[in-house]
């Protein structure tokens, strides 16, 4: 077989599958991009450049700020917290412990289970008076909240919702880590008498950090891009106090129906996507320090 | 490794405290407890559904009367067809580009490939907008197939079969070769089959993605014909049911039924998949 037929062998296998990658990423990445310099075209006029408008129109719109630092909240508390849970998570069902088997499935479960369906369980857990937190909160003498329709509550509730069904996810991945660590570092501390927080601290954290990496990224896309609860629990609401980026992004092209606005909105995403990107590539060329 | 360390003295290090092992048996409570919840209610007369009593009588009919309260048959089989026609198209698609990335050099390769990877941080749902757009010329709106088309190619599954691939000894391929075998005749007789774990642990978590996700075919269906069930569940939910707790818990469990119920039983396979696709 000659060199070019095997060239154009290997261009014909990737050919399905980039028709629908360019198709369905790169070109609608571009596409974008390009949209948001235009207007929305509306029944006869069509699209026109615009310029910079719509993006003068983003800095000037509330809704779009108070979903950008809903967002940033909601990032920074889920990204720590299911991280921290996960660890111990994985830290407690990789040593022997009673009921190992139940707790690991336990806490793995929400990952399986449709977000839009656990959430309407969780409208339950949150209702005012008779729900479940509600009714724990009343037995020990504090009044009923109203924690979806509160507005300066309604964010955390959607917040400990997404902690909730992250954690078990990335447990898998510190699992999967804990378990191709060498027993004989578990040896050399035991020998030494090291305490089991020294031990994690000194030795299996800093060995566990190309994984913690790997984690971050995956949650830092996550916070951005989780937003099915939010449809069945708040619809970004009291007053768009749980109203985070992408759902937004969806109000503004499929209920107000605007593209160009919704381009813009898409092309911060992007941005923001980008920089998870980058921090992936960058953090994990050190990993090799690590092996 | 559990055999390594089956044989030696018992270490310190592997056991739980009792505070450890009480503050994981607590966490795991909390963690299953809306699905105890679900349960409850949706085996309970709604009456029941705000109080707990070990007395009141257990009922299927709140699964009855979702069942007949909404177009739920319809919905699951569009949601079975969409997650198999989804798996079925990456499988084929993302082997034979896994299979060009692992054993073959070409002018452009490590650029595709970047180029390729760009999909695993940039999901076909963020771009919404102009994947609709795209929809709409191509005539797929509304359909099971258009909710299907920006998955077929998954960069997640080349990345994991590219590795697969790129792991199988070169012995093999070459002892396939003397047999005469062409290229998709090794593919398909020493590539595919050494690689099953590969695709068992992809097959699982692609179901239970294309199960749950819930964003893009809510932008893309617009009738009982093409609505999975996750949209399904959320037009039942939000429509005049209004806070029926019971037949809502009941229509959550039968919509999360058959991944539950496979997860139960393949609970190993599952983690060690989910396990498998996180290590790179």
């Amino acid at each position: 077989m000659t060199l070019s037929s095997r060239h154009i062998q290997a261009y014909l296998l990737l050919l399905p599958a980039f028709v629908f990658l360019v198709g369905f990423t790169h070109y609608p990445a571009v596409a974008t991009l390009i949209d948001s310099f235009m207007s929305t075209p509306r029944g006869s006029r069509p699209a026109q450049f615009v310029g910079i408008q719509n993006y003068q129109i983003m800095i000037e719109d509330p809704v779009f700020w108070k979903s950008v630092m809903n967002n940033l909240w909601f990032a920074l508390a889920t990204i720590p917290a299911s991280m921290a849970i996960s660890i111990f998570m994985a830290l407690w069902v990789n040593n022997k412990i009673v009921g190992r088997q139940f707790l690991r499935m336990s806490y793995f479960l929400p990952t399986v289970l449709p977000m839009i369906a656990v959430a309407n369980i969780w409208i339950f857990f949150y209702t005012p008076d008779y729900g479940l937190i509600n009714q724990v909160l009343q037995l020990v003498g504090i009044k009923s909240q109203n924690f979806l329709g509160d507005p300066s509550l309604a964010l955390m509730s959607v917040t400990i919702v997404a902690i909730w069904k992250e954690a078990g996810f990335f447990m898998i991945f510190y699992l999967a880590a804990l378990q191709t660590l060498s027993p004989s570092y578990k040896e050399a501390a035991q020998i030494e008498g090291a305490s089991p927080w020294y031990f994690f601290w000194r030795i299996q954290w800093p060995l566990l950090m190309p994984t913690t990496i790997f984690v971050l990224v995956n949650a830092l896309i996550n916070a951005f891009r989780m937003v099915d609860h939010i449809f069945v629990m708040t619809n970004g609401g009291p007053n768009n106090a749980s109203s985070l980026l992408l759902f937004y992004l969806y109000e503004v092209g499929f209920k107000f129906w605007d593209s160009s606005y919704a381009s813009v909105l898409t092309v911060v995403l992007l941005s923001i996507l980008a920089i998870a990107g980058l921090m992936q590539f960058f953090l994990l060329d050190k990993k090799a320090h690590y092996r | 490794m559990s055999a390594s360390t089956l044989n030696q003295p018992n270490n310190p290090l592997d056991n739980t405290g009792w505070l450890a092992t009480l503050g994981a048996w607590v966490l795991a409570i909390v963690w299953v407890m809306p699905l105890l919840y679900a349960f409850w209610a949706a085996f309970h007369a709604s009456e029941y559904a705000t109080e707990f009593s070990l007395t009141a009588p257990l009922t299927l009919d709140n699964f009855a009367t979702a069942w007949h309260a909404a177009p739920f048959p319809q919905y699951f089989l569009n949601t079975i067809f969409l997650v198999f026609m989804i798996l079925g198209m990456q499988l084929v698609l993302c082997t034979l580009a896994a299979y060009a990335f692992a054993r073959y050099s070409f002018a452009g390769s490590s650029l595709l490939f970047s180029l390729m990877l760009v999909q695993l941080m940039v999901m076909p749902e963020i771009l919404i907008v102009k994947n609709y757009q795209t929809l709409s010329s191509l005539g797929f709106v509304d359909t099971l197939f258009g909710i299907g088309l920006p998955y077929f190619a998954s960069a997640f599954a080349i990345f994991l079969l590219r590795q697969t691939f790129k792991s199988i000894p070169k012995e093999l391929v070459e002892a396939a070769q003397m047999e005469g075998a062409n290229t998709l005749q090794i593919l398909w007789h020493v590539y595919i089959p050494l690689a099953k774990p590969t695709y068992l642990a992809f097959a699982l978590v692609s179901i239970s993605h294309h199960w749950n996700n819930f964003l893009w075919p809510l932008v893309v269906s617009n009738s009982v014909e093409s609505r999975p069930l996750t949209v399904g569940l959320q037009v039942f939910s939000s429509g005049d049911q209004g806070i029926d707790w019971s037949i809502i818990s009941a229509a959550t469990l039968l919509t999360s039924a058959p991944l539950l119920v496979g997860f139960l039983i393949f609970q190993r396979q599952f983690v060690q998949s989910f396990m498998r696709a996180g290590i790179k």
